[in-house]
């Protein structure tokens, strides 16, 4: 219960200083954007062709914005040596990280709802038809950029070229998580539930979540403190 | 004493070699594929000796949170770079013999997928030893890519395995295979040879490794008046 109280506290505290400058919220917002409206150059939007594998290059915005988000999740804890301070407070580093965790979580959801809506528009995309389902994908997937987002963020917050490593080191490892999520959206988009060919991918997006989700739970504290 | 070792391993890993390639340009051309197969003898060996060394770094990772020894992030580096021109070597020959089978370089199978992956999730492992400065903070830190990776390889497998694949099964040791079996021990000894390749290399490696270090300390003495 003292764990959960912590979690949250570290959560409200993240998100109330980002709703505060909200800097990481329009850069990751406005990059979202300016990458939609590059996709349409790279492809003919009105196609009936782009708009099946359109699904596929909205995970793609996701995870570029993401790391915009996720780079800033340790790094604004640098000035005034704030990082020393939450690493030396009486809280357990699992529940920093779950709480940091949290909060990026409820931000890059938000950017998600808002590429969303923007690239139905776009696109012309009916993205509601398949609401419930869809909103399940983007739950697992989202988590899945969060925590890898979250515990690399950690990893690179004191090392050079921070902004460079970031997503060079995630990426690789989000490729079964993103494919999973691709493969999923791509059908929903087309207003196909999830079907025999393509509920396979939800176990593994799944086991991917638990598997990673522990391991950086149990890894945390050595990365931050050693 | 370390030296001999290093010595009597790479002489007798060269001699296997060199009877292994003698006896391979022995071998009649495969009936479908001309002398292109011969590739196989160093391609799957390749792939099984990149895949020991993630295992040793893997191993030796954990050893080093464990134990906070440097010893053990000096063979996790060391293994981590042969391990990386291993498998280079293994995506190489790979698509030498699928430009002359399947007509193209590169195919998104499973395996090649995999393999892609894996050796840019280990290529980043040693970049972000690169990015740290600190020895502590590098060795901790490379320490734990080098755990999410070797987790990592085994998921990425399964989950573009989902997709179908193009790469041919095993054919060697299997009763569905056709390889003959003495073609089998060919494989098996070039394995052998190039393990112990990779260990030489794991070891010249090490010594370097070594060697900085002390170079480090003694900088950091000198420093220090």
């Amino acid at each position: 219960m003292e764990f959960a109280r912590q979690v949250l506290v570290i959560a409200a505290k993240d998100l109330r200083a980002e709703l505060r400058t909200k800097e990481a919220l329009n850069a990751s917002a406005a990059f979202a954007l300016v990458i939609l409206l590059l996709f349409s150059f790279a492809f003919d939007p009105d196609a009936e062709t782009t708009r099946e594998i359109a699904s596929g290059l909205l995970w793609i915005v996701f995870a570029f914005a993401g790391t915009l988000l996720l780079n800033r999740s340790f790094a604004r804890e640098l000035p005034n040596d704030c990082l020393d301070a939450l690493v030396a407070a009486p809280v357990p580093g699992a529940a920093l990280f779950l709480g940091k965790v949290l909060a990026n979580y409820v931000l890059l959801i938000a950017i998600e709802m808002l590429s969303l809506v923007v690239f139905g528009i776009f696109y012309n995309v009916r993205w509601t038809v398949q609401f419930g389902q869809l909103m399940f994908v983007l739950v697992l997937g989202t988590w899945a950029l969060t925590i890898m987002g979250t515990i690399f963020s950690a990893l690179t917050v004191n090392i050079r070229l921070r902004e460079v490593m970031l997503p060079i080191l995630i990426y690789p490892f989000l490729v079964p998580a993103l494919m999973s999520a691709m493969q999923l959206t791509v059908g929903l988009m087309a207003g196909k539930p999830i079907g025999p060919e393509t509920a396979n991918w939800v176990p593994m997006l799944i086991g991917f979540n638990v598997i990673y989700t522990a391991v950086s739970v149990f890894l945390v504290e050595t990365v931050l403190v050693g | 004493m370390r030296n001999t070792i290093l010595f009597v391993l790479g002489i007798a890993a060269i001699v296997i070699l060199g009877i292994d390639i003698y006896r391979i340009a022995g071998l009649p051309d495969e009936r479908n594929q001309g002398a292109i197969f011969k590739i196989i003898f160093f391609h799957v060996p390749l792939a099984i000796t990149a895949f020991g060394c993630a295992t040793v770094a893997f191993v030796s990772s954990i050893l080093f949170l464990v134990k906070k020894n440097f010893k053990y992030d000096a063979i996790a580096v060391s293994v981590t770079e042969v391990g990386l021109a291993f498998l280079a070597g293994n995506l190489i020959t790979g698509s030498i013999w699928a430009r002359i089978i399947w007509g193209v370089w590169w195919v998104w199978d499973v395996r090649l997928t995999s393999a892609l992956v894996c050796w840019i999730l280990y290529a980043s492992y040693l970049m972000i030893r690169h990015a740290v400065e600190e020895p502590t903070q590098r060795a901790r830190l490379a320490a734990v890519v080098s755990i999410f990776a070797f987790i990592d390889v085994p998921i990425v497998y399964f989950s573009i395995r989902l997709f179908r694949t193009q790469h041919p099964g095993p054919v060697f040791f299997s009763s569905s295979g056709s390889f003959p079996p003495d073609w089998s021990l060919i494989l098996l000894f070039n394995l052998i040879a190039l393990y112990m390749l990779g260990a030489v290399f794991s070891m010249i490696r090490l010594n370097q490794e070594d060697a900085q270090r002390e170079i480090d300390s003694l900088r950091r003495e000198a420093h220090a008046f």
